[in-house]
């Protein structure tokens, strides 16, 4: 299962500064079960939001936020609520955040940092990967990452050895800055590259111990452990 | 005359690179600088460029300082995390090195130990704000330090970066570096005059000194092999005829690039000539550009 945890409010209202009006993607896979962006998530983001002074169009939860075909059959009901928002706001992994940005054309971002993967990337089948880095940075980039898309996992834009569009590295690999500086652009977003992102906290990528405790964590400890049974047959 | 003197008087610059050796015979980077002095505004010292393994670009700007040449120590972000770079960077000013230029630095797949794991803790933004909180009195976690740097700090772009996205990105990488401290940028290898001229008047608010990058071509070898491999370098076939028709291509690798140092110089603040092994001829290309100091 993947493990994410929600971001602190004040981080979600930094991103949405400048958004007078979002709508909120929660998920019923994992995110439900890490507590993060299951349906009493999503209803709990409303009213803080609401609260902070943004106007909320609407919001949903899917079952797996992390399949593109699904995220696009489900919200086709829903196209007036996203399409009058400012932003979106996904409350899931990484993966989620980027099917839904690859999905959508809006601006996305994150409310959770993902803590781990557990083995597997959802329903995802796309190029895209999170690095379970604990410090979701997919607010600055559009919803793509740039620890994975980028060769070098820069956070302040392009090397200079991009050639036609492909990376120096891998040149059969688009170079990740293209694709993000692309992405900002057909949501009209630009601006968001001026930002200068300050070198990340790599100690979030540890997961701390409380972040483990999930149902499946739960359920997978639930068992005594062998050298706690030999203990306790004493 | 040191850089940082020399930028402030509003002098036009000319800065070089010294490649520091593969080994330990240093004969080679003093006789470089026994060449070079005098005849350059300041020198860069590359690290381990291209991802090569050599001696290190702390250790040879100390040499070239002591030698009478005004060092560029280069930094990449490749090969330390913030513990190691804000170390060096505390060790070359107590060595009395005071231009830094902050590079993110190649990937080490593309140099002689593809193996090797890659750092990028930083990048060239994340480092200029750690130079710049050094200059200050702190370091990077906000502890006080006993003695802070007096770093100048420089930064660089790639002017003939060929798709929209890559050009965008680069100017506004660009002015990111300067709001992050840069004060001076060093720009990738120009052959286009009209080309830098448009860059120019796009960065011409940026408030920054630019000195447009100069490499000499050895051969037509060289020049196909840059068109080819490295990026934002664009050798027009013009210039590769010239050289090709010339009988002494020496004499005319000089000529073309004192050629395009007189179609720059009008437009920026200064030269930066990266010889690449014609370290030693690097006088001569001033001179025929009649750029003397």
């Amino acid at each position: 299962m993947i493990l994410s945890k929600q971001k602190p409010l004040e981080e979600i209202l930094e991103y949405l500064k400048g958004e007078n009006s979002v709508f909120l993607l929660g998920c019923n896979g994992c995110a439900q079960a890490s507590g993060t962006g299951g349906p009493e998530q999503v209803a709990e983001m409303k009213i803080k939001l609401e609260e902070a002074g943004k106007k909320v169009t609407g919001g949903t939860v899917i079952d797996f936020l992390c399949d593109k075909a699904l995220i696009r059959s489900r919200l086709n009901t829903r196209i007036k609520e996203i399409e009058a928002a400012d932003a979106i706001l996904v409350m899931t992994c990484g993966v989620g955040i980027q099917a839904v940005a690859a999905s959508l054309n809006k601006i996305c971002y994150p409310a959770c940092d993902t803590m781990s993967l557990g083995g597997i990337r959802g329903e995802w089948t796309g190029i895209e990967r999170c690095k379970e880095c604990g410090e979701c940075m997919l607010a600055y980039t559009g919803g793509i990452c740039p620890l994975t898309a980028c060769s070098k996992g820069l956070l302040n834009g392009q090397c200079g050895g991009a050639s036609k569009g492909k990376c120096e590295v891998y040149p059969e690999k688009e170079c990740g800055w293209e694709l993000i500086y692309k992405r900002l652009k057909a949501v009209n977003r630009l601006d968001i590259l001026d930002k200068i992102v300050t070198p990340k906290n790599y100690n979030k990528m540890v997961p701390e111990a409380k972040t483990l405790l999930t149902s499946r964590f739960v359920l997978e400890n639930t068992d005594p452990k062998p050298e706690k049974a030999a203990e306790e047959a004493k | 005359m040191t850089l940082r003197s020399a930028i402030e008087n509003k002098e036009f610059i000319i800065t070089c690179e010294v490649g520091p050796v593969k080994g330990t015979n240093i004969e080679e980077i003093e006789e470089s600088c026994e060449v070079l002095k005098g005849k350059v505004t300041a020198a860069n010292i590359t690290d381990q460029q291209s991802s090569a393994m050599r001696l290190g670009s702390l250790v040879t700007s100390h040499l070239a300082k002591e030698r009478g040449i005004d060092p560029i120590y280069q930094v990449t972000c490749r090969d330390r995390n913030r513990i190691a770079l804000q170390s060096d960077l505390l060790s070359a000013s107590v060595l009395g090195i005071e231009n830094v230029l902050a590079l993110t630095g190649d990937l080490p797949s593309l140099g002689d130990h593809p193996h090797a794991k890659p750092v990028f803790d930083l990048d060239s933004v994340g480092l200029l704000g750690a130079i710049e909180t050094l200059n200050s009195g702190f370091d990077m976690a906000g502890n006080e330090l006993n003695g802070k740097t007096n770093f100048f700090p420089g930064a660089v772009v790639n002017p003939g970066a060929d798709t929209e996205a890559s050009y965008e990105m680069q100017i506004r990488k660009m002015e990111k570096k300067i709001r992050a401290g840069a004060k001076f940028i060093q720009t990738q290898a120009i052959y286009d005059v009209d080309l830098f001229d448009r860059f120019m008047k796009r960065v011409a608010g940026f408030g920054v000194p630019v000195l447009a990058g100069v490499i000499p071509l050895k051969s037509v070898g060289m020049a196909r092999y840059m068109n080819k491999s490295v990026a934002g370098v664009f050798v027009p076939e013009d210039l590769i005829q010239k050289l090709k028709n010339s009988e002494d291509k020496t004499a005319m690798g000089i000529q073309i690039a004192a050629d395009l140092i007189k179609g720059l110089k009008d437009l920026c603040q200064g030269v930066h000539i990266m010889a690449i092994g014609w370290e030693k001829k690097v006088p001569q290309i001033i001179e025929a550009s009649g750029l003397n100091k």
